[in-house]
């Protein structure tokens, strides 16, 4: 097979594995943040036990996303070298600064936060939260805004065909950044939010009626209500923000064939690159000019204008549609949820059942959005200064594939190990409710989860 | 060489690099070791082991991804290079850091019965990155050569590397834990020594076979004059150390930490012989610091960076350490 495609494949294999972990952790932080200050102030041990269950998963999570985040710091030299050669003078400072400003302040403090309790005063255990917390969004603006830049690159200049940064805000705060951020900071508080309404409805079905449990359930179905909405508007912005500085993107996520006025917005078709048509369509007249122009004989950029310079279509087109589509459903599920628990303080089975697998429904939704922007990016992989094909090393493509090959079976058996986990630690948890002693609160010794 | 900034830039980002390998090594050096020290200690000792490097282990391997990240971005050409030409071995050692990494959370969270599995493989996860980084060492020493010398020579500096871990591991844990375990910690110190010192012997030996341009490093006059500080001194705490292992642990508690900065000493020898033997190649025989350097105004906003956050970086480090010290006990998450 074409080495290429196969350090593509590898390179989104790595990508897809570990994005789902910090994924997790960005909000998840300032979720026990919050959890943490509800403590603070209420002394209520309802929330403590809601942080300890919540920063196992925390802890078992940002394990995960480290060892794997190490994994993409070799993938650049292994597979990339190009990559580094070309705009390795931008890309370089950009992930030095997160590795510098975020990196070490979440893995240092994370020890205090995972094992501190006891050895240092209750302010800087919750200063310690907070830091974590922090480094891990300081992480996500660092690694996003040079995935804007990629995505959308200004600032630079070539000289001796290298890129060189003249400006280094307009590196760091290029057009699409600022929306790509939003995007990605809500996403995140989504996946969270619906993992643990999923995790706790899990609870809730065992019979779990503890307090520790309620408290979660409320601050993830909640706060999902109250993202949703912010987060459609946010990726409308950002949608916009792509017809300006990448419309051929905008064309394959709508699989609009032709340059026009009144384009319709397709719900469900089956495009076809090689007849540059869409089989089996189901659309909404003048819709796709209405949502991006606000008009309905606006003309929308199609794909005829990009000729061989496009993405691909098929996979752009449904990985938006299965973005959204799973947006749909939390907006759905979180409102409902809202309405039950604000007006009965509870929520019946029917809807309890679907919150489980909703738990990865943020998972999904991330993975298929990042798979819309990524792909709807070549075929550059630095928008009009290099070529995916041209970043590739020269490594053998049997090295590549069979390393390929075991990432896949490694990364298979770790994410059962770890939705293993995740359920068996909610089972647990709901068999004990709140009746396990909590002595970390009480100033004794807890039993220690690592000898169970 | 005239001193201007262009010419500063590289050699103070190589530094920087040099210094963040060697706090790795150092740091990640004692909770690899433990890892490999799990295969010989029982199910009690197994936990208390882990108390031991749980705070600090993330930590440990961020000095990995600043070295890396370095690398990438100071010598973008040199990184494209070096880990094209180590791709398997650079792909074990990610392996293997991601075994280690997950089975130190997994193994304290699975049902009890599972919890035998994630040890084993926190156990072969951490031989596996040792193993891995000792041979990427060797080959990268030998200028990236490829072939069955090479291969070798690889291996053997991948056994003494190993070897190396195993000592900072058993020489943590007589710091960190007491009775018993601490004494257990003592034999496996020395025997551990006693390899790294047999495999050191063999790397020295074998170098000047492997690489002629090494030798004659090391052995003109009168470099070797300047030179010879940096083996005397190293043979000398090796001696001392050794001498050590037969009166700890001691009855009132003293000179516990000693093997270990004892240890973190000689790495740090080896460490200015090593960039002794290279200078001023990044890639040895191929690429100078200066021809695989990123543009100057890149390095300026990067060590700027750098000279701020890294002296923030070191004290809330050792303040993390500080709220660790002492004896291990039951890692609790509270």
């Amino acid at each position: 097979m074409d080495p290429v495609i196969l350090s593509r494949m590898q390179f989104a294999a790595n990508m897809s594995f570990h994005i789902l972990f910090p994924t997790i952790t960005i909000a998840l932080g300032w979720v026990l943040l919050f959890f943490k200050l509800r403590y603070n102030a209420t002394h209520d041990a309802a929330w403590m036990r809601a942080y300890f269950t919540w920063v196992k998963v925390f802890a078992l999570s940002f394990a995960i996303g480290v060892v794997s985040g190490v994994t993409m710091s070799f993938q650049f030299g292994t597979n990339w070298p190009g990559f580094m050669e070309r705009v390795g003078n931008i890309a370089g400072p950009l992930l030095a600064y997160e590795v510098l400003t975020a990196f070490f302040l979440e893995a240092v403090f994370l020890g205090i936060m995972l094992f501190g309790f006891r050895r240092v005063p209750n302010k800087v255990h919750t200063l310690a939260t907070l830091l974590v917390a922090f480094g891990t969004t300081m992480s996500a603006f660092w690694i996003l805004a040079l995935n804007s830049w990629m995505q959308t690159p200004t600032g630079f200049e070539i000289r001796d065909g290298v890129a060189h940064a003249t400006d280094w805000w307009a590196v760091v705060l290029n057009p699409s950044f600022p929306y790509r951020l939003a995007h990605m900071l809500l996403a995140s508080g989504l996946t969270v939010c619906f993992l643990i309404a999923g995790i706790s409805a899990l609870r809730y079905l065992a019979g779990d009626r503890s307090e520790s449990m309620m408290k979660a359930l409320r601050t993830g179905i909640f706060t999902g209500a109250i993202l949703i909405p912010i987060q459609i508007f946010a990726g409308d912005q950002h949608g916009l923000n792509t017809l300006e500085h990448q419309p051929q993107k905008i064309a394959a996520m709508e699989a609009n064939w032709k340059t026009g006025p009144n384009v319709p917005l397709i719900l469900f078709a089956w495009p076809d690159e090689a007849a540059k048509e869409n089989h089996f369509e189901l659309a909404i007249p003048d819709g796709a000019s209405l949502i991006l122009r606000h008009e309905a004989d606006g003309v929308v950029p199609g794909l005829d204008q990009f000729e061989g310079n496009h993405p691909p279509v098929l996979p752009v087109f449904w990985g938006f549609r299965i973005m959204v589509g799973t947006g749909l459903l939390m907006l759905f599920f979180s409102w409902v949820g809202s309405f039950y628990l604000w007006r009965r303080d509870s929520i019946p089975n029917w809807l309890a059942y679907p919150l489980v697998p909703m738990a990865l429904s943020g998972w999904l939704a991330t993975l298929a959005g990042w798979y819309t922007t990524e792909i709807g990016r070549q075929p550059w992989l630095v928008t009009g200064v290099l070529r995916t094909e041209d970043a590739v090393g020269s490594v053998a493509a049997s090295h590549v594939a069979t390393t390929l090959v075991v990432y896949l079976l490694l990364y298979a058996a770790l994410l059962a190990s770890y939705l293993g986990v995740l359920i068996h630690l909610a089972l647990k948890a709901a068999k004990e409710g709140d009746t396990a002693p909590l002595p970390a609160v009480l100033e004794q010794p807890l039993a220690q989860p690592v000898a169970e | 060489m005239t001193i201007d900034w262009p010419t500063l830039l590289p050699l103070i980002a190589a530094t920087l690099m040099g210094v963040a390998i060697l706090i790795y090594v150092i740091l990640d050096g004692f909770d690899l070791g433990i890892g490999i020290l799990f295969s010989v200690a029982n199910g009690k000792e197994q936990d208390l082991m882990i108390s031991a490097i749980g705070p600090f282990w993330d930590a440990n391997e961020t000095w990995l991804v600043l070295a890396v990240g370095l690398l990438l971005v100071a010598f973008p050409i040199a990184h494209g290079t070096i880990l094209t030409a180590l791709y398997i071995p650079v792909f074990f050692l990610l392996v293997g850091l991601i075994l280690r990494g997950v089975a130190f959370d997994f193994r304290a969270k699975v049902p009890a019965g599972h919890k035998q599995r994630w040890n084993r493989l926190f156990f072969l996860g951490s031989l596996t990155a040792s193993l891995a980084q000792g041979y990427m060492l060797g080959v990268y020493v030998l200028g990236l050569r490829t072939g069955m010398l090479a291969f070798l020579f690889g291996a053997l500096v991948a056994l003494c590397l190993a070897a190396a871990y195993v000592a900072m591991g058993a020489a943590w844990l007589i710091y960190k834990t007491e009775g018993e375990l601490q004494k257990k910690a003592v034999l496996w110190l020395r025997s551990a020594l006693a390899f790294t010192v047999i495999g050191m012997g063999a790397v020295s030996l074998a170098t000047p076979l492997a690489s002629p341009r090494i030798f004659e490093r090391w052995f003109l006059f009168p470099e070797i004059i300047y030179l010879s500080p940096l083996p005397i001194l190293s043979a000398a705490l090796f001696f001392i150390l050794w001498r050590k292992t037969f009166s700890l642990p001691s009855h009132d508690g003293r000179h516990e930490l000693m093997p270990f900065l004892m240890l973190a000493a000689i790495f740090a020898l080896g460490f200015m012989g090593l960039a002794w033997s290279f200078y001023p190649y990044v890639v040895p025989e191929r690429m100078t610091i200066w021809e695989a350097a990123s543009a100057t105004e890149s390095l300026a906003i990067i060590l700027a960076g750098t000279a701020v956050v890294l002296p923030i970086i070191l004290i809330y480090s050792f303040y993390a350490y500080r709220v660790f010290g002492g004896k291990a006990g039951d890692l609790t998450y509270d």
